[in-house]
């Protein structure tokens, strides 16, 4: 038996460069159960992060009991995390909607299902009639649901009401992955594949707590480390997470300061020689104007913005430069801090210039933070259109429309779609009248919330919100749609590495709840969206013809699905796109002749700025002449948009805890998980709390230009003047009437990178102050990851106990 | 040589550009990419006025008198809402074009005065000048159909 709580990583598997990563099989069934008592098990796999790990649903008498992870997997070798272990059981959670509820007044009412489509037709249609009625609808979906229902949106939208208005919650975490591997390498898609762990011989995270974010892959980086010849370990984050306290090498950079980092290491590189001549020659542009721009960030000029020793700059790039088989992850500390896209770009020059990359071990991961973002972004359902097109190639729109069999004028592409916080900011201004929101709680998770909730509650904003639960978001909803869940419908997902696993349905739904897809497909069908021959555009029924309707739309582009079935992603391990005829089994990396996706009838970018997020012609694209070389971007380091003053000398961090996801809709309802973070901590560092009279567990008020918190203080290892707050805790579980101002996002400020349009969660200026003593209690914060407390303090551990026995194996 | 004139011209242009960036930016603060992006222009635009600074100052020494009607006014205040931003953006845009424009001029001038040190500082500013006309253009794009065509 296993306290996965206590421990989220388990048992150690440790292996050497090359070798297979050993099998182990982690489970939890609940109430005592066994093996004995699962009357089946059902293919599935995670939706509590981004790693994408193949479980098995067990079903006894109706109803989840438990998950144990696929052994034969590639992504997880058995291995399950402790959100998903524990996380199944908000399925069944007693305030599940499972009506559809109107507003009447001031109060939500239940209804049927014809009152509440009903409502959201009759509206629809209003609002389409007359010049620019595309133009009043806005969509807000996920990085939750599954690829067939964001391809099903994306056609509603694109081509039924003809909007650009469209965004997933993917605009907070993982649309600079996106705009940094298409401004790189022409397209979308990952290089890499999980496996690099098994051969690199140095692994480098950039602003990554994979240790919290997705723990079977930091598993895997352990297991490695733990064996022969371990690969060497960089961490550059400003916190001291367990991926910080492992490595060889941290660098706790001041945020927002990640350019003036790469530049620097970049100079190092290229000035000792450490980077490849004749692969740079063959396979890049742009390396004499990266040289010219990097030239000016000498190690002693990055330790000054950095505030790092310059002598770990040196270090830094020594270990990057040894390396022969390097890996590198990127996430949030970059994807949500300033200039964004340009410090994302900075890795892949990095691996570019070395030819890191097409290779086993050399590799990337620009990595999303949700489980299924990476279909949100091939399909379109992030605004972008499907297939990883451009939208300013004339000839994909005009694939799109063929395929579609609509005018291709109806398909929006005289812009960029409208990212997530532009269309919040129309229907502020008024001019979208309809915001339809999907499986995402933006009342919680966008920055300044006092902002969109005023936002969300302009009574001329019809609202709708299809959700499992009635989130913050939901409470302020005009119509809110009960939708069935994972585990409840069948669909298809990605993970980072292109991974795509079959999530089935394994009980059904509770009460009236839907799946999304049966959701949108019922709103095409009451709006009657026609094709240019007057057939319904829309004709599909269940989730297996929209995915043989996505694989036409897929086919020739770099995320090819036309060689995956549902029967062949049944039964064994997941699949690699592109998975073709001539690649049956998918294809494990990108890249690895050296051809990039950049030639102009291809690519997914003309290119932009990465300063201004202005962008380039087809004719200037065609001028340079890329003819598959990728790209090497930078620009100088310029200041955040916020930075400290005197009334708020600190830096403000977001983030999370390896125990909740997002803002805990579902984790918050699993006891396990939510008894390990049951409340809002902050964390500072001892010498600013001793500066502000705090000690641990002292109630503390941060407050920022935008609104003010309480949280009780965590002291611990984050680097000097700065904060930190997980963005989890909302309101749902506190007392409509007596609710204590606790969400992280009250403080953020609305910002955004120019490239990737990411909101900044990463550097905000606060204030602290005590409020009240915590009389020796301290703070609701775990004691495992991020928010460790030094050795020597008296805080009890986090623990799971009896309720949290799992078992873990190699069976 | 009248250069001076073209220099003097050139540097108001750019006094003037960082000035309207700066209205535009503290009229439209609720449009936080046109605040943050306005406010980070306008000290690429005070840069460029600086470097052109020390030219001025040299090539006026000899200059004959300044010709009539060499400065023009294209910038008067900024406006509000929707089709506001969409306005001042395109003050910005022609402000940037005259910008651009005058760079081309100034530069061609340094080759004929053999002044390579002037010519570096124009091969260095020109290119950003345009970039703030693409990003006007970028941004205009996006903004003109909400703006003309939806908004009520």
């Amino acid at each position: 038996m296993v306290d996965r709580i206590a421990d989220p990583w388990g048992e150690r598997t440790p292996y050497g460069p090359g070798q297979q990563w050993p099998v182990r099989v982690d489970r939890y069934l609940a109430d005592g159960r066994s093996d004995a008592d699962v009357d089946r098990w059902v293919q599935s796999a995670s939706v509590l992060h981004s790693n994408g790990d193949a479980l098995d649903i067990g079903v006894a008498e109706g109803r989840i009991v438990g998950v144990r992870g696929r052994a034969v997997d590639r992504i997880n070798r058995g291995r399950v995390d402790p959100k998903d272990l524990y996380g199944w059981q908000a399925n069944h959670s007693p305030d599940r909607l499972t009506r559809p509820l109107v507003r009447d007044g001031d109060r939500l009412v239940e209804t049927d299902w014809d009152t509440a489509m009903g409502r959201i037709v009759a509206r629809s249609k209003e609002l389409l009639d007359g010049p620019g009625g595309w133009g009043h609808f806005g969509f807000y979906t996920s990085g939750q649901l599954f690829l067939e229902e964001y391809y099903t949106l994306g056609v509603i939208g694109k081509a039924g009401l003809g909007t650009p208005h469209m965004d997933g919650n993917t605009r907070l975490c993982t649309a600079t992955a996106a705009a940094a591997m298409k401004a790189s390498f022409g397209t979308d898609g990952q290089p890499g594949s999980y496996t690099d762990v098994d051969h690199c011989d140095a692994i480098a995270l950039w602003g990554h707590n994979v240790a919290e974010t997705q723990t079977v892959l930091w598993m895997r980086m352990l297991d490695r480390r733990r064996g022969p010849n371990p690969p060497a370990m960089l961490a550059v984050d400003p916190r001291a997470t367990p991926v910080a306290r492992e490595a060889d090498l941290h660098l706790a950079v001041r945020n927002g300061t990640n350019v003036a980092l790469m530049n620097g290491l970049l100079r190092e590189i290229i000035r000792r020689g450490w980077y490849d001549h004749d692969y740079v020659e063959a396979h890049m542009l742009g390396f004499d104007e990266l040289c010219r721009i990097v030239d000016g960030y000498p190690p002693s000029r990055v330790a000054d913005i950095c505030d790092v020793p310059a002598a770990d700059v040196e270090r830094a790039a020594e270990l990057l430069g040894a390396s022969q088989r390097l890996l590198s992850t990127v996430l949030q500390g970059f994807y949500q801090s300033n200039q964004a896209t340009a410090a994302a770009c900075g890795v892949n020059n990095l691996h570019l210039v070395r030819g890191m990359i097409g290779r086993p071990g050399a590799g990337i991961y620009q990595m999303n933070g949700q489980p299924t973002a990476q279909n949100t972004r091939e399909t379109g359902a992030d605004g972008d259109l499907p297939g990883l097109r451009n939208w300013d190639n004339q000839r994909h729109v005009e694939e799109l429309a063929r395929l579609w069999n609509v005018d291709v004028d109806t398909i929006p592409h005289w812009a960029p779609p409208t990212h997530a916080m532009q269309i919040f900011r129309y229907a502020e201004q008024g001019s979208i009248k309809l915001l339809w929101i999907s499986a995402t709680n933006p009342a919680v998770s966008l920055p300044e919330l006092h902002r969109i909730r005023q936002i969300l509650t302009r009574p001329e904003l019809f609202v709708v919100v299809q959700d499992l639960f009635l989130t913050e978001t939901a409470e302020l909803a005009d119509v809110v749609l009960p939708a069935a869940t994972w585990g409840e419908k069948t669909g298809t997902f990605t993970s980072v590495d292109r991974t795509v696993h079959i999530s089935d349905k394994a009980v059904d739904p509770p009460g009236e709840a839907r799946p999304d897809l049966d959701i949108f497909l019922d709103y095409a069908r009451r709006m009657d969206f026609r094709d240019r021959d007057g057939q319904p555009l829309i004709d599909w029924s269940g989730p297996e013809e929209v995915f043989e309707a996505w694989k036409e739309c897929s086919r020739g582009r770099p995320c090819d699905y036309t060689g995956i079935t549902y029967e062949k992603l049944r039964g064994g391990s997941g699949i690699q796109w592109p998975c073709t005829d001539e690649h049956p089994d998918g294809t494990e990396r990108l890249y690895t002749d050296g051809h990039f996706h950049t030639d102009p009838d291809y690519c997914e970018t003309y290119g932009h700025d990465l300063a201004t997020g202005a962008e380039f012609t087809e004719a200037e694209y065609r001028a340079k002449e890329p003819k598959g070389r990728a790209f090497l971007h930078t620009v100088d380091y310029q200041p955040s948009p916020e930075v400290p003053d005197d009334q708020h000398p600190l830096l403000l961090t977001t983030g999370r805890t390896v125990y909740q996801f997002h803002t805990r809709t579902k984790t918050g309802r699993a006891p396990q998980l939510n008894q390990a973070a049951p409340d809002v901590w902050v964390e500072l560092n001892p010498a600013d709390a001793a500066r502000f009279g705090i000690v641990e567990g002292d109630l503390v008020g941060v407050s920022s230009a935008r609104g003010a918190i309480q949280a009780r203080a965590r002291l611990c290892g984050i680097r000097p003047g700065v904060v930190f707050l997980p963005f989890h805790y909302g309101y749902f579980d506190q007392d409509p009437t007596d609710r204590t101002p606790r969400a992280a996002n009250e403080l953020t400020i609305t910002a955004w990178d120019p490239v990737s349009k990411q909101p900044l969660f990463k550097v905000a200026a606060v204030a602290v102050a005590k409020l009240a003593d915590g009389r020796g209690v301290p703070s609701p914060a775990p004691t495992v990851g991020g928010s460790a407390p030094p050795a020597d303090a008296d805080v009890p551990p986090t623990v799971g106990g009896p309720a949290a026995e799992a078992t873990s194996g190699k069976e | 040589m009248h250069l001076a004139h073209y220099l003097g011209l050139l540097h108001r242009a750019q006094v003037n550009l960082a000035d309207a960036f700066r209205q535009v930016a503290d009229a439209h603060a609720e449009e936080p990419d046109i605040e943050h992006l306005c406010q980070q222009q306008a000290k690429r635009c005070d840069a460029h006025a600086e470097q052109l600074h020390p030219f001025v100052a040299r090539y006026s020494e000899d200059a004959p008198d300044e010709p009539d009607r060499l400065h023009s006014q294209l910038f008067t205040g900024t406006r509000t809402g929707g089709i506001g931003l969409l306005r001042d953006l395109q003050d910005l845009y022609l402000m940037a074009a005259e910008c651009d424009i005058t760079w081309t001029v100034v530069g061609q001038a340094a080759y004929g005065a053999r002044d390579k040190e002037l010519l570096a500082v124009v091969r260095r500013c020109e290119g950003e000048t345009a970039i703030q006309l693409k990003w006007l253009r970028t941004r205009m794009k996006a903004a003109a159909p909400q703006a003309l065509v939806v908004a009520d």
